[in-house]
């Protein structure tokens, strides 16, 4: 399916919810928070779009606010999607897409770990790839690197 | 108390060379002279074995192996060894430290002690025992229990993975290496390796001198197939590929070694290379015919003992110097030593081409599960040794 | 020779209810330092004796803070960072990036630099599946297949070192083509190459594939259903061999692999079940083959011109994003690059194939034997350097 009709049938079912992103490069579909399990619940189960493949999801700090992106491919169909949820600076909090694409388990952490998002009912929201006891999130761009951790200095 | 000491020798041990008139004394210098002698047979073939293991894992996998130290690097394995004595010598805190200690020792003489039954030439064997298999099997038990020690003494979870999987092991293939035993000795009727020997030189079907024909191995099906269970049952036992899960490298880091360093280490690997020759030492002697073939022995062996053999050759010299001239230059000596010689030969290849054969093993064959171990012991080897001991039984009652 | 598992833990579950067995489940730690975890993977295993009741992989120990980094230098200076992700494959990460960076330029490509670029990842791809090969038999306690096939992966590495004068970290696709021409020399090179491989994989088979413990191994053990796999993100040959055709060279071509003629190798259950260790391995053996198709059609049809784009010194991609996957030889690799027309970019996000690889473990690893894990490990071919990144 062709972006123009996926972003049609979208569209159509979720009226005024979504925006289109307007930027060059691939084409974003922007959905508020609180609409995402339905859009994506929507997008994995219809019959049309079938989106089984999460590709990726992406923490995104752009100096004035934060986003979450996610890369959808569909294997019977050979069409990709990309959603984007834009968060609350102070309190990143979104829901978990795990119960759905068990791939989103880590990737949510990393999400976590990096960015500092919080997502509602992951089964294990803990950091994956810093060590436990490390202070901050680093990819955020306000991100104050540490003087010393555990005695070593940098 | 002679007597005793002599039924400890048996009628072809190292008293041979000295009896009749062994004393208690006498023994005692005879068995640590012979103790020494093993285990200095013992070290060589642990340095030959890792020198042999490395250039052939080389030669195989097109690489060159160690040539740097010596001629051919044939002193690697020395400065090996000396780079072992001068490593740190660690003990795991919260290890057992007596059994840590204890372990490796117990393991080197798990394959020590059976050496004193293994002949090397006919009449070159420290006790010539009437029990000689039922002594090896025995004290070759010594070794697990050891392994086990060093499983449990470190403290250390791959330890105790290497010793648990060793314990299952040692219960899976010591019963169908048992069987295949009883087969040869059915046919054998002896336990005593001369006697076994002696029964692969027995004509067979009509053939008078039989040779090659004659070896265990090849007179009768059932003692084909406890050849190939008796191999398969030594390399587990002498934890080699595709038996190695004890020390499996990939899986358990090193096993019950993982946590030994320097010295002690090394006796462990003394005890594999000891334990692979003495593998395949017995099934030579066993099935392959021992000492005779295929380079045939000389006519004319003396039975009499050395002194025996002094006394009469030098009958009538007057010095120490003519005597010796005359001691060496008699015939029945020069046959007698020339067939210990050609028997040592004779075997000690056959047992080299085996030792050959479980490195080649080694580095080809990928290494097999814990429950796929006991799946081959217990339901094919076991079965196949019971049928192979069955048909043995029946064989022999047929043809008497 | 399958291992009755479920009943066994009830039976000693039974017996210890009963006090008449005492049992203990230990937990093991495997790695960071351990002989086969691939790097520097920690596997935290509850263990009830030799059975894994569960396997917690934990990553993070070879951290390098690429995402950090790539924020605080320019466009051109991440590709050598790249290079060190996936160091087996180095040529095939260097070339995602690239390859999104000039998407979101809109910039053309000339076909020679393309038809290099192919060559290159396809070299590496045979170069990173021959250590993969190599590194599974060494799991399985075979040696010799590991030097078997380091042998052939160094023909590989010479001919990446006259290209680019590395054997590990090459820095060879540039934005805009690629760092050096491929001359008649390198192009001799690789066709004896071509030969060379093809007479030794069948060597490779009558080593390892076919060997009959080998298969008693892998075959049956950790399967992955093609429902987990396409959950789980499986790429690459581990989705593959679940019997999903998928190859991103074939649904979303790039750099002009649609021009070439090969096919999808995929699980077929020859050994066993579909997709398990032994269909992983035989997937990659497999890919081997056709990436010589492919190396050997792009030579042939190698066009003639120029291999480098002029690009101004300080590259300012247009304000925007882009994700190009592309396939790895471990998986869909893809960096998600968003620029705000600054020389820095404002985010890479990169998808590392065998981070989502590996986060099937614990799924696939319960109820097996330890000796299990590292040949389910073994099998999903994992590289530390780009799981952590």
């Amino acid at each position: 399916m062709e972006f123009t009709q996926l972003w049609d049938k979208l569209n159509k079912r979720f009226p005024e919810r979504l925006t289109l992103a307007t930027e060059s490069g691939d084409k974003q579909i922007q959905v508020k928070v609180d609409d995402l399990i339905a859009v994506v619940d929507y997008i994995k189960n219809d019959s049309a779009l079938a989106f089984n493949f999460l590709r990726l999801i992406s923490a995104v700090d752009t100096g004035k606010e934060f986003s979450c992106v996610y890369h959808f491919y569909s294997y019977q169909h050979a069409h990709g999607l990309i959603l984007t949820v834009s968060l609350n600076r102070a309190n990143p909090t979104l829901p978990s897409l795990s119960s759905r694409y068990a791939t989103a388990d880590w990737l949510e952490r990393e999400c976590y770990d990096m960015m500092g998002f919080n997502f509602l009912e992951h089964p294990e929201l803990r950091r994956i790839l810093l060590p436990h006891d490390w202070d901050g999130y680093p990819l955020r761009k306000d991100y104050q690197q540490p003087a010393e951790y555990h005695g070593t200095k940098h | 108390m002679n007597d005793f000491i002599q039924s400890l020798f048996g009628p072809n041990g190292v008293n041979v060379w000295i009896a009749p008139s062994s004393t208690w004394l006498l023994a005692t210098i005879l068995f640590t002279g012979a103790g020494i002698v093993v285990f200095v047979w013992v070290a060589l073939m642990s340095v030959i074995g890792t020198y042999a293991e490395r250039r052939v894992a080389g030669y195989m996998q097109g690489r060159l192996g160690p040539n740097r130290v010596g001629w051919f690097g044939v002193l690697q394995p020395i400065a090996d060894g000396i780079k072992l004595l001068g490593k740190e010598d660690l003990i795991p805190a919260g290890a057992a430290k007596w059994l840590f200690r204890l372990a490796p020792i117990l393991v080197f003489c798990g394959v020590l002690i059976p050496y004193a039954a293994l002949p090397f030439s006919p009449r070159l064997v420290v006790s010539d025992m009437a029990v000689a298999i039922y002594y090896i099997l025995a004290f070759e038990a010594l070794e697990v229990v050891g392994v086990l020690m060093a499983g449990w003494a470190p403290n250390s979870k791959w330890s105790l993975y290497g010793g648990m999987r060793l314990a299952a092991q040692m219960l899976s293939y010591e019963i169908p290496m048992g069987l295949a035993l009883v087969v040869i000795v059915l046919f054998a009727g002896s336990l005593n390796f001369q006697q076994i020997v002696a029964w692969q030189q027995t004509p067979m079907m009509g053939i008078e001198d039989p040779n090659i024909l004659g070896w265990g191995i090849f007179r009768s099906p059932a003692c084909f197939v406890a050849f190939f269970i008796f191999f398969i049952g030594g390399l587990a036992s002498a934890k080699r590929a595709p038996f190695d899960l004890p020390e499996a490298e990939s899986e358990l880091v090193a096993g019950y070694h993982t946590e030994y360093s320097g010295m002690r280490f090394a006796f462990f690997f003394m005890a594999e290379y000891g334990a692979m020759y003495l593998v395949s030492a017995l099934t030579a002697i066993l099935f392959l015919g021992g000492w005779y073939g295929p380079l045939p022995l000389p006519e004319g062996i003396s039975p009499a003992s050395l002194v025996e053999l002094w006394n009469t050759n030098t009958a009538g010299q007057e010095s120490f110097w003519s005597a010796c001239q005359a001691f060496i230059s008699a015939p029945v000596v020069l046959t007698t030593a020339g067939a210990e010689l050609i028997g040592f030969i004779n075997l000690a290849g056959k047992a080299l081409i085996l030792f050959f054969t479980m490195i080649w093993i080694r580095w080809t064959l990928p290494r097999i599960r814990i429950d796929q171990v006991m799946h081959l012991c217990l339901k094919v080897l076991l079965p196949l040794s019971m049928i192979a001991a069955l048909g043995a039984a029946i064989q022999i009652v047929i043809m008497n | 020779m399958a291992l009755n598992t479920e009943k066994f833990i009830s039976q000693v579950n039974d017996l210890s209810a009963q006090g008449n067995l005492h049992t203990e489940e230990i937990l093991v730690n495997m790695g960071p330092q351990h002989p086969s975890t691939h790097g520097v993977l920690r596997l935290v295993i509850q263990t009830d004796g030799e059975l894994v009741a569960q396997a917690f992989p934990q990553v993070g120990f070879l951290h390098r803070c690429f995402e950090k980094i790539a924020e605080s230098v320019t466009y051109r200076q991440v590709v050598p960072y790249t290079d060190r992700l996936d160091y087996i494959a180095s040529m095939n990460n260097a070339l995602a990036y690239v390859l999104g960076v000039e998407k979101l330029m809109q910039i053309e490509i000339f076909p020679r630099a393309q038809y290099i670029r192919v060559i290159v990842a396809e070299l590496n791809r045979i170069a990173s599946h021959l250590v993969a090969f190599g590194t599974y038999g060494l799991d399985l306690g075979a040696f010799t297949p590991f030097l078997y096939g380091f042998r052939e992966r160094e023909l590989i590495l010479s001919i990446f070192e006259e290209l680019s004068g590395a054997r590990l970290l090459y820095h060879y696709p540039r934005i805009g083509g690629v760092a050096k021409d491929i001359d008649a020399k390198i192009a001799a090179d690789i066709r004896a190459f071509i030969k060379t491989m093809r007479r030794t994989w069948p060597e490779y088979n009558a080593l390892l594939t076919e060997n009959q413990i080998f298969i008693k191994r892998s075959a049956n053990i950790g399967v992955i259903s093609a429902e987990n796999a396409i959950s789980y993100g499986l790429t690459g040959p581990c989705l593959r061999a679940s019997g999903v055709a998928f190859d991103i060279r074939k649904a979303q071509p790039y750099s002009s692999y649609e021009k070439f003629d090969f096919n999808i190798p995929t699980g077929q259950g020859t050994k066993g079940q579909v997709c398990d260790c032994w269909d992983r391995y035989w997937v990659r053996m497999c890919e081997i083959q056709e990436s010589l198709k492919i190396i050997e059609q792009a030579l042939d049809s190698l066009p003639e011109g120029e291999i480098r784009a002029k690009l101004p010194a300080v590259l300012k991609l247009p304000a925007g994003n882009v994700y190009l996957p592309c396939e790895n030889p471990r998986g869909e690799l893809g960096f998600f690059i968003i620029s705000d027309f600054q020389p820095k970019a404002l985010r890479i996000k990169m998808r590392a194939p065998s981070f989502c690889n590996l986060s099937i473990v614990n799924k696939i690893c319960r109820g097996v034997l330890v000796a299990d894990v590292v040949a389910i490990v073994g099998s999903l071919d994992i590289v530390l350097g780009e799981i952590d990144r």
